[in-house]
């Protein structure tokens, strides 16, 4: 999965929306008076139970709801090969029964009770969410402990979502942006879990059993790899016991599979042939890991090369001056077990060649100059004061954010230090991690007919 | 819940339909005290003003919507809505292409924009500190753009790019096009937000400005102001900036050309290669919010939930889990529009059943609804579950702009929008019914099938 904490993907995926633009000017406006920035002031508590389970916790009572967020570390990484997809498979059942309810009681009851519950499994993690009317705590919760601890993973449930899952494998089987991006996952990791499809193939699929499901429930389910977040109208007291009701009966300790790290395979190109008027790029460097000394110089130098979705340097070359892509971006990419730098657009198809060939200009010229000076406390600026409005901006993207921090074991301080790691990166340091990750042969991928030689000049 | 997608042609619907809809139209509960504080005026030049305090976070939301979408352009011209919306970002007559941009990046704002049928809006996020000077650029470029070619050629090189993107890479976008332009045959409705191709080719310089000056003004614009502010102090910036642009004389209220009844149903078939499973969708043209009798346009949107709506609704039960048919099915109306808008069901098939087999069962689960009505309990699940939407869109500062935006530039009014959840309270499963025969009974105007290349229609 790619964390959501430091990413942006708004110029390539945002909706009908157009992405922006800016020209940066060289005789800018540097003599705004003091501009302030929203700050990122968040009370967060450690709440820990009796049983010793910890969650971070903000209360609010302005909206009369909570909003729950928790994970277990070990997603499709840790399905046993030759059963990919078992980890999708698993979190789409935990609202078809648990304990004495089968599934339709099940589902009745929680939205009579009015809690909405929903999981989704990627490649590092197991994500699950509920949000409640603070006055409907008890019994909504009580449902979730029951899904989390006994869920029953009945036949028939478990026969319909794996062949409702079946059918959405089969519909993008000829999709070419699909298999394009499935194609070039074999072809960055090989034989690792990231290689794989996190939904599994038609195959895998088909030879899944619920006692797979159930043992990967009991392997991934515990409090040793649990994180917590809960926002809104509950206190810590009251959290503390809710944390023992809802999570206390999961065994102590996961039994998680080691996984290897990886290095993406660079210095390669994967071509899926298409006739589409429109062609796909990806472009993947090397990355570094979210602990690194260097993370926020790279951080800093990405947002200027192509992380800025309507202020970077890719987009005012490639979108504004030259009209070759409705949107570009570019991001770092942290995972657990692999790093990259990628960058993603979409062009003319008789244009890649000059859209490739501006993407590597910018590259070079990053990697000869580095960021301006100018560039660089715009991007400081604008990181710092968009993290409130990007992360913290409703209930559920507070918890969201909370876990990812637990997750990434940046402390329950990182809010309030984050301003201060960002200002302390220098221009030498930026152009050094542009050094450091963009003079690698980076793998690329095109999704669109083959390319002649006779492309336009740039 | 999973990783199971939307059925594509829902996405496409979805697309082509509404940006921004609410699903749920408006926000109050049982309690009167959990009625938003919602403040509205109108200032000397016609502009309204609506002012939503969220004091929770320091930032705010600036929204600035017209009364303009693709639905208000002349025939023969389509496209020019969203292409002036891109070319607001460009220079005016006191700030320089990209000045606007800039600054909401340089105070970590967020800010984007997007086009509709019925409207047009421009938005950003940022620290309250900073709405004077959003609304000072905001109101410069309601009527100071200054375009040239050297701006509006790469611009429309770019929604060229969009256009592909959005549309001709993707089938289930194709079709969605198709079926709007046969589903209107006479309303505006029935040509793309984005415009067509060939039209887009032919947009330039003269006919943006004249589409600008035409449309944007003042009195023909709704301010929303959404987040940590006070509303006087609001209403103080909001004439100083606003206030001072003189109202527009060439706005006119909007009449659009009405659809004709229509008797022939129609199909419209879409087969790609591209396609992996079938799928199929039908719609209804019905009376939006904003036309339709009292209690009508609720009873539509509840029915819409009972039809379709999530595990308990009759299509997921019957379709998915009792007769094991289809992998995907469900209902949706979309209310929040000025004219004639569609009431929808969709289904893909999954296992041995065939596209038509789960057309039948769609249409059979309607037919049990004209005949039999819906139960008491089905009704109330489904008005809870609306009524807690109302106090969950309250943890969205932006949400709540959104809300109140796409309503009042599509014929609803604020007490409108305040009073939904009194008005939804009143609606009878008598009603309901009522609905359903009215509007539903005579059968879909037209049926779309989306099918992989080589399957023939039957």
């Amino acid at each position: 999965m790619i964390r959501a904490t430091e990413m942006n993907l708004r110029a390539v995926q945002d909706g009908l929306f157009r992405a922006l633009s800016i020209v940066i000017l060289a005789l800018a406006f540097v003599t705004f008076p003091v501009v302030m920035a929203a700050r990122a002031d968040v009370d967060i508590q450690e709440v820990t139970s009796e049983k010793g389970i910890t969650a971070w916790l903000v209360e609010d009572y302005t909206v009369p709801i909570i909003n729950i967020r928790f994970s277990f570390a070990g997603g499709s990484v840790q399905e046993p090969e030759g059963k990919e997809g078992l980890a999708n498979l698993m979190t789409g059942l935990f609202d078809e029964g648990a304990g004495d309810l089968e599934s339709a009681a099940f589902q009745e009851r929680m939205d009579d009770a009015g809690g909405e519950l929903s999981f989704s499994a990627s490649r590092d993690v197991i994500h699950g969410s509920i949000r409640m009317l603070a006055e409907d705590r008890e019994e909504v919760l009580d449902l979730l402990r029951l899904a989390l601890t006994e869920p029953r993973f009945d036949d028939a449930p478990f026969e319909r979502i794996r062949a409702q899952i079946l059918t959405g494998i089969q519909s993008r089987e000829r999709d070419p942006d699909h298999q394009g991006r499935q194609a070039f996952a074999r072809a960055l990791f090989g034989d690792h879990p990231y290689g794989r499809s996190d939904e599994g193939t038609s195959d895998t699929l088909a030879a899944l059993t619920p006692q797979d499901v159930r043992g990967l429930h009991e392997r991934l389910f515990a409090r040793s790899n649990l994180n917590v977040a809960v926002v809104g109208a509950i206190d810590a007291g009251t959290l503390g016991e809710v944390l023992d009701d809802v999570f206390g009966d999961l065994p102590e300790e996961a039994d998680l599979a080691e996984i290897e790290p990886v290095e993406p395979e660079l210095a390669q190109e994967v071509a899926f042939e298409f006739a589409l008027p429109q062609s796909t790029l990806q472009l993947v460097f090397p990355g570094l890991a979210r602990d690194d000394d260097e993370f926020f110089a790279a951080f800093l130098m990405n947002h200027i090369l192509g992380g800025g979705s309507f202020s970077s340097r890719l987009f005012n070359e490639v979108r504004e001056a030259r009209g070759l892509t409705y949107g570009i971006g570019s991001w770092l990419r942290t995972d657990d077990y692999s790093n990259s730098l990628n960058i993603s657009t979409s062009t003319r198809s008789d244009r890649v060649e000059e859209a490739i060939e501006v993407i590597e200009a910018e590259i070079a010229r990053m990697i000869a100059e580095g960021p301006t000076d100018e560039e660089l406390a715009d991007a400081k600026r604008y990181l710092i004061g968009a993290y409130a409005i990007n992360n913290l901006d409703t209930s559920s993207s507070v918890a969201r954010t909370l876990v990812e921090l637990q997750r990434n074991e940046l402390g329950i301080d990182y809010i309030a230090r984050r301003e201060e790691l960002i200002n302390a990166v220098t221009r030498d340091q930026a152009h050094a991690a542009a050094r450091r990750l963009l003079t690698a042969d980076p793998a690329v991928l095109v999704i669109g007919p083959a390319r002649t030689s006779t492309a336009e000049p740039g | 819940m999973m990783s199971i997608e939307l059925p594509k042609l829902l996405g496409a619907a979805l697309l082509a339909g509404a940006l921004l809809m609410p699903s749920v139209q408006a926000s109050e509960t049982e309690e009167p005290s959990y009625r938003p504080e919602v403040v509205d005026f109108t200032l000397d030049n016609g502009l309204e003003v609506v002012v939503i305090p969220d004091r929770r976070a320091p930032v705010v939301t600036h929204m600035l919507w017209y009364r303009v979408g693709s639905a208000d352009e002349d025939f023969g011209r389509s496209g020019y809505a969203h292409f002036v919306e891109h070319l607001l970002f460009k220079a005016t007559e006191n700030h320089d292409v990209g000045e606007f941009s800039r600054r909401v990046a340089e105070v970590g704002g967020r800010e984007n924009a997007f086009t509709s049928y019925d409207f047009t809006g421009y938005f950003q996020q940022v620290a309250p500190a900073q709405l004077q000077t959003m609304m000072e650029f905001e109101a410069d470029r309601m009527v100071n753009l200054a375009l040239t070619d050297e701006v509006v050629l790469p611009e429309l090189q770019v929604v060229i790019e969009e256009r592909v993107q959005r549309i001709d890479n993707n089938p289930s976008a194709m079709l969605g096009e198709a079926i709007n332009a046969t589903l209107y045959q006479h309303h505006p409705y029935g040509i793309p937000i984005i415009g067509w191709m060939h039209e887009i080719e032919e947009m330039n310089l003269e006919g943006a400005k004249e589409f600008y000056r035409r449309f944007y003004g003042p009195n023909n614009a709704v301010l929303i102001v959404a987040g940590d502010v006070d509303p006087d102090e609001v209403r103080t910036m909001a004439e100083a900036s606003y206030g001072q642009v003189p109202p527009n004389d060439a706005i006119v209220e909007r009449q659009r050309v009405q659809e004709p009844p229509q008797a022939a149903a129609r199909t419209v078939t879409l087969r790609d290669e591209r396609v992996g499973t079938p799928s199929v969708s039908m719609y209804w043209l019905v009376p939006s919010y904003s036309m339709a009798e009292p209690g009508q346009a609720e009873a539509l949107d509840l029915l819409a939930a009972v039809v379709g709506d999530g595990v308990r609704s009759r299509l997921h039960q019957s379709l998915i889990v009792d007769q094991g048919i289809a992998a995907s099915a469900g209902a949706f109306y979309r209310g929040t529009s000025l004219d004639t808008t569609n009431f929808v069901l969709y289904g893909t098939p999954r296992g041995e059943a065939s596209v038509e087999d789960v057309e039948e069962a769609l249409l059979a689960e309607l037919g049990r609804i004209i005949d039999e009505g819906v139960t008491e309990r089905e009704l109330e699940a489904v008005k809870r579950r609306f009524l807690r939407s109302t106090i969950f869109a309250r943890d969205s500062q932006s949400g709540m702009a959104r809300m109140f935006g796409a309503s009042l530039t599509t014929g609803s009014s604020v007490e409108d929008v305040l009073d939904w959840p009194d008005r939804l309270r009143e609606v009878t499963p008598e009603d309901v019914q009522e609905a359903a025969r009215r509007h539903l009974m005579d059968g879909p105007a037209v049926t779309g099938y989306l099918l992989p290349s080589e399957q023939e229609p039957s």
